[in-house]
Formats: C-alpha cells, structure tokens, sequence
C-alpha cells in the first residue's frame, strides 16, 4: 500500500496551563459504589473491566456505599482520619523548616495521605513496604517516631543516617519501611523479590511498593510486574497517579491512551483503579489485594487516582506549568475533608471535635520539632562527626578508606 | 558579545543549532513546556515548536534508545538526562548501543547523539544529585565526553557536540550553572557576570572537542582540572602562592594530550584534580598518561586530590569536596618533593 499522508510525530500536551482556569468537567468518574466486587480468589481476567473503571466507596455525601465498603468501626476510621491529619502537620513543619534555612529540601504528600496511611492500615504491620519519597504516611499510621524522622530530615546528631541522605529518604527496618532511592522506581522490582525470598521461606509476610505515575515510564516498573507475575510473588503493586510527574503531565507516562491500571493487563494481573482521595476505597482495594497474595494468588496492580495538590518539592514552582488552583477543584475532593464528612455524617465526629484534633496534632509535631532541633539541623549543626562518612561504604573498612579517612583529619 | 552565565550560554548553543539544523532536536525530561529543572532549554519549545523541543517519559533507557534510533535514521538529538545520577539506567544504551554502533555496523549506522546532563556536588543534592560519573563514560570506547568550566567554552563545545558525528556525553557542572565556584562555600556566590568568560558571543561558534585550555600560565607544576574543578584550582594555585599552570582540560575523551605533556615537561610537576571519587578516576588515567610521556622529566610523584571513595553524603558536603584548601595543600607538598 502507498503512503499517502506524510507521517506526523504526536506530542502530548495537557488541555490547560497556567493562565487558564481549572476546569476538570471532561473527567468521567462512575458513581461511587457502582464498581463491582469481585470474589478475591477471582481470575485475573474477570478483575480486568475494573481497570477502566473507578472504585469509589464514599459518594458526594459522605456516606458509604456499594459492595467496596469495608465496613470499619468509627474508632479505626477515626485512627485513619487522625494519621491523615497528622502526616499534614508534620508536612506543613517541614516544608516551613526548608524555608526557614533549617534543611536543604522538602517534600509535601499533600493530598495523597489517603494513600499511604489506609494502605498502611490495610496491611499488617509485619508487612514490607517498598515506597516512594512521597509515602510519609507510612511511617506515621505505623506510629514511627515523628522526631527520628525530624532527625532525618535535618541531619543532625541524632540522625539514624548520620547525615548521608536528602531530607525525606527514611529508612526504618523497624517499620518495615525500605530504604527510599532517589534514582525512581527502583523499588518496585526489588519489593517483588523481597516478596519472592518471603515465598521462598513459607513466610507470611506480603510485600507491597509504591510508584509515581511518571516513573511507570522506568523500565523496572515493567520488571516488577513481569518478575511478579513470573513467579505470583505476594505483593501490591500500587501506582500512584497524581497526575504531574515535576512538570510533565501524565500523558507523559502514556495516560493519554490507557490508565495506569490497565498496565496490569498485559501481564495477566489483577488491577484496580482506585480513587485515591477516598480513604474507604484504597483500603477496601489493599485487603482485597492483600488477601489475594496472602492466598498465593499473587501480585495485584492498583492505581490510586489522585492530584498531587502542593508543589513536586521545595525546589519546584509548579504555577510555571499548570493552572494555579487545581488542586482545590480536584473533582475527587481532599480526602481529609472526605472522611471527616464521613464521621461527620456517622455522627461520631464533629467540626469542634476535628478543629480541637487538628491544634492537639499541631502541638504533637511542635513539641517534636523543638525536641529535633535540640539535636541539631542542617543550618547549624551539630550533625553526627563528618569521619562517619567512611563508615558503612563496605562492612569493613579497606585501607584506602582507612587512609582517606585520615587524610579528612577529623 | 553579550554576559551569559552558563545557563544562558548552553541554551544558547541550543537555539543556535536548532535554528541552523532542522535535524537538531531537544528532548528529556521536564525539557519542554517547563524549559528543564535547571531552566537551560527554556524558552526553545516556544521558538522551535513541541516537534523539536519536547518532554519525554521519565525512562533514561528509553530516551537514549529512542536517541540512537534518531541517530541511525540521521537526525542529531540533543537529549538530556535530568542529573547524571539517573544516566545508569541508560548505561546499557549508551555503552553498548550508542558507542558502539558505528563499529558494528561498519559506519553503516551511526549515533550522532549529545547527552547533556547536570553533574557534580556543591548543592546540598545528597548522594543522588551530586555525582561526578564521567569516569564511566571515558572507559567506553566509542564515547567522547566534554565537561566546560565557563560559559564561553560551554556554548562553543555543546555546538562542536552537536555537529560532532559521535556520541558525545556532555556534562554540565551544576554548581557553576550561576556563577564561578572556587571552592569557598563560606563566601558569597559571585556571578557569572564579573568573569571574563561570561562573554559569549550571540550567534555560531564552536570549540574543537579534544582541545585543553592552558587558563594559567605557570612555571612551578602543572594543574590538571576540569569543570568546577578549574576554578577550586585557580583559587589553590593563589592560596598556596606557587606558580601553577593551570590546565582546563575541557575534552576528556579524545584528551588533549600535547597539552598536557608540554606542561609537565616544561614544570616537571604535577597534581591532578576532580570531584569524581577516586578509586577508578580519570585521574588515575591521567596519572598514568603522564608518567608513561613525562617519566624522565618528573621531579616529584604525581598527586590526585579527588573526592573521597564514598557515596556524596548530605551533610558533609564541604568535608567530602575537595575544596581549595587540600588542593593548595597538594601543590605545596608537590614544590617540596
Ligand atoms: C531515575 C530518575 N530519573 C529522574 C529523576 C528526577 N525526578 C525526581 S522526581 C521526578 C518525577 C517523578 O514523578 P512521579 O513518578 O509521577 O512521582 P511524584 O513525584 O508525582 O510522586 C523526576 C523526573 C529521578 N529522581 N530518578
Ligand atoms: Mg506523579
């Protein structure tokens, strides 16, 4: 056949950048509670219409409905609305100690803490957790020491990783939380073999990990599923897709065609589409696919759809690419705001209730703020002693860094 | 002639080639709309169009790949790699794709491509925004790699890497983007602008690949450097009051050798430095050259000041650069010897 049309070469370009106003009126969303269930022992091929589709449990209302609710007690959703809250304070700390010359650099969940935090309350506490730079949330619904991660984030004396690391790469063995790369995606084909060795030993422990929708676009995104399908390792493989990637949309990762969810499809996996300001939806989805793996049914991929709301990180301006104000116009709400409505309408929580939880919060971040600044910040000291730098780079230490060392002089 | 900082210049040379090269294209991450995070492509996907200027997915692998396939079709991408931290994920694209293609295919297919990347510490970027890696990249053959110090010689060697039928790793030394940097992290940041080579002049010109630039005349020892390094060195030469050539190496690969040799033959001595870690440098490399060219004209061994065999750590940046003060050190001990 002759060619015709001369070729053309696409470009992805989002509907609206700065200047324009918000608009999201194009978004289809199904109604909350109209995405079925299915059984978790479920062909994968029979989960697969629920990547195109949406998994929402609390409706404009409030309330929750359909066959995703998971029925929890007001006194865990309070837990869960408190962890939310709580990872908000200790954001709003942070980015304001970058500001004020106390860290280098900072990095905001504002928005996604539905995610992490009912994912962290879906799984078991001995579960794995292989995330992002943006899933503080974890850490805090697993109760971590809010000053060792203040310690972290400043570099000072007290700082587990003695100075090594950027503000916001946690590493907590104890709470099951994965060394955080800075090098993207990373983690996600490493989880599906720490899931794999987890099989391996006849554990009982499932592994889970966390990708950003741009960094989908990282060939171990595509390991890991493959790995995972391979050889059914227990994982979940979570997607978070909050739209931007720094600057590029996410039809930059190929959203424009698909979803991410529907990624799964092509491996034969399970995948949910979740909304991911819904604090009922995302953890109705991670038991779902937690059982799953428990059963040895293997990985499930999950998009939580959402709306990274502040900026990529202190180092980022994002009203140079998108139209001021998109966050608040996230036709999916703020999941705080979500679930409080929730508890609100359940009649086990109220406006003076909330406000009062959100000073105690305050206080709670305040008082361990001060305590991580009496160990030192990144400003002014004191840090652990600089010669620790040579320290951990082999498990003993060879000559030349014994020399190297010395020459330091310290 | 008008002042640019290093910024400016590279975008510059940018505009430059694609206004004069319809087969020039720019793409990488966050290269586009936004005009990259550290702002050197801004304003092109304006000018040229998003066919020319255009954001790629975060996939390093894919964007060298996708590169070589331009290449071997005969266009000149210009790609950038968003930190030379995250290049390794495209280490298998460039060193056994990219370099080696003309090789394989006879000059069949060739890979005309240019990856520019921001490299280097002095940012407080921790141990993944701060990495000097070129010594990987001078071990391949098949890939020339460029590092400029100034403005002036960034746009000039960014359009000889453009033109250039070979890939070419270009990495720019994130700390020098604004202003020189000796080294003294305590003082306050000087532009660009107070500095001779911030004048670049507007339209085309270029700077051979392969060439050295002799930045200070001297007769005591020879100074090898490049990148942020020529500056910290210059400052030591100062500092420590001797007379030191001081030689801006620009091209590591294919490396200026006659340069080099002249100097240390004429000085008798030499001292070496990078930020990169040592173990493996390219100044083992150059140490090696020098003994091999200069052996009987040495008067004193050959020294390294380098960053130290460690990740970059976060806090201890300044402890783990290798600052004007161990380089004036080196230089006093090499007078001594
Ligand atoms: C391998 C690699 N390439 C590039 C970067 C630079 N970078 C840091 S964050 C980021 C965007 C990631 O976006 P996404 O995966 O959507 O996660 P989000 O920040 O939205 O949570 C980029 C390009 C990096 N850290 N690692
Ligand atoms: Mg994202």
């Amino acid at each position: 056949m002759k060619n015709e049309l001369p070729l053309e070469l696409h470009i992805p370009e989002p509907k609206l950048r700065p200047g324009d106003a918000p608009d999201f009126s194009d978004m289809k969303l199904p109604a909350a509670g109209s995405a079925p269930r299915p059984d978790t022992h479920a062909q994968a091929r029979d989960t697969h219409h629920l990547v195109y589709d949406l998994i929402r449990v609390l409706d404009d209302d409030g309330k929750a409905v359909g066959p995703w609710n998971p029925k929890l007690d007001p006194e865990t959703l309070k837990r869960g609305l408190r962890y939310m809250l709580l990872t908000r304070a200790y954001d709003d700390r942070m980015q304001r100690a970058q500001r004020t010359g106390k860290t280098s650099f900072y990095m905001t969940c504002t928005g996604e803490e539905a995610v992490a935090v009912a994912q962290a309350m879906a799984l078991d506490r001995g579960d794995m957790c292989f995330p992002t730079y943006r899933q503080q949330g974890l850490l805090i619904a697993r109760d971590w020491s809010l000053v060792d991660m203040m310690c972290q984030i400043y570099s000072n004396s007290r700082d587990r990783l003695k100075g090594r690391q950027l503000p916001v790469m946690y590493s907590s063995k104890e709470a099951g939380f994965f060394s955080i790369s800075g090098n993207l995606g990373t983690q996600f084909p490493q989880a599906v073999g720490w899931a794999m060795a987890s099989a391996y030993k006849g554990d009982r422990h499932i592994a889970a990990a966390w990708i950003g929708d741009g960094s989908t676009s990282e060939g171990d995104f595509h390991h890991a599923l493959t790995f995972g399908a391979v050889y059914r390792a227990p994982v979940l493989l979570n997607i978070v897709n909050n739209q931007w990637a720094i600057s590029s949309f996410q039809g930059f990762a190929g959203g424009e065609l698909t979803t991410f969810a529907a990624r799964a499809v092509g491996f034969g996996l399970p995948g949910l589409r979740v909304d991911g300001n819904d604090f009922l939806a995302v953890y109705a989805a991670t038991q779902w696919a937690a059982e799953r793996a428990r059963a040895n049914l293997g990985p499930t991929v999950i998009e939580l759809f959402t709306y990274r709301a502040s900026a990529h990180s202190t180092s980022d301006d994002p009203d140079r690419y998108r139209p001021a104000g998109e966050g608040k116009c996230w036709p999916l709400g703020d999941p705080v705001e979500r679930l409080k409505r929730h508890l609100t309408g359940l009649g086990v929580w109220s406006d003076a209730e909330h406000d009062a939880q959100i000073l105690e919060l305050t206080e709670i971040v305040r008082t361990a703020g001060k305590e991580a600044e009496s160990y030192g910040t990144l400003g002014t000291g004191p840090t652990v002693s600089a010669s620790t730098m040579f320290d951990d780079v082999f498990k003993e230490m060879p000559w030349h860094l014994r020399q190297q060392r010395q020459q330091l002089g310290i | 002639m008008v002042a640019m900082n290093m910024i400016q210049a590279l975008r510059s040379a940018m505009d430059v080639m694609l206004e004069r090269d319809p087969d020039v294209l720019v793409f990488g991450e966050d290269v586009g709309f936004f005009g990259g995070v550290f702002r050197c492509t801004e304003g092109l996907q304006q000018k040229y169009g998003k066919r020319r200027v255009f954001d790629s997915p975060i996939a390093e692998a894919g964007i060298i790949a996708t590169a070589v396939g331009m290449g071997a079709y005969g266009l000149r991408p210009v790609v950038e790699i968003q930190f030379a931290d995250y290049i390794y994920p495209a280490t298998d694209q460039l060193i056994s794709e990219a370099a080696r293609l003309r090789y394989r295919s006879g000059g069949e297919f060739t890979a005309p491509l240019t990856v520019r990347s921001p490299y280097g510490g002095g940012i407080f970027g921790g141990q993944t925004h701060s990495q000097s890696p070129e010594a990987i990249f001078t071990h391949v053959a098949g890939l020339k790699t460029v590092i400029p110090s100034t403005p002036y010689d960034a746009k000039g060697l960014l359009i000889a890497a453009i033109e250039d039928d070979d890939p070419v790793i270009f990495f720019e030394p994130k700390r020098i983007y604004n202003g020189p940097f000796d080294g003294h992290h305590d003082r306050p940041v000087t532009p660009w602008a107070k500095h001779p080579a911030s004048e670049v002049p507007e339209g085309y010109y270029r700077i051979d690949l392969g060439k050295a630039a002799i930045v200070r005349p001297g007769d005591a020892v020879t100074l090898l450097a490049y990148g942020t390094m020529v500056h910290v060195a210059l400052a030591a030469a100062e500092e420590a009051g001797v007379d030191a050539e001081v030689i801006d190496l620009r091209t590591l690969n294919p490396l200026d050798i006659e340069t080099i040799v002249a100097s240390v033959r004429k000085t008798g001595r030499c001292v070496i430095v990078h930020e990169a870690t040592r173990t493996g440098g390219f100044g083992g490399e150059l140490s090696a050259l020098v003994q091999e060219h200069c052996f009987h004209h040495l008067e004193a061994p050959i020294a390294r000041v380098t960053g130290w065999d460690t990740p970059y750590p976060h806090a201890f940046e300044w402890e783990y650069f290798p600052g004007p003060k161990r380089v004036a050190e080196a230089l006093r001990q090499a007078m001594e010897a």
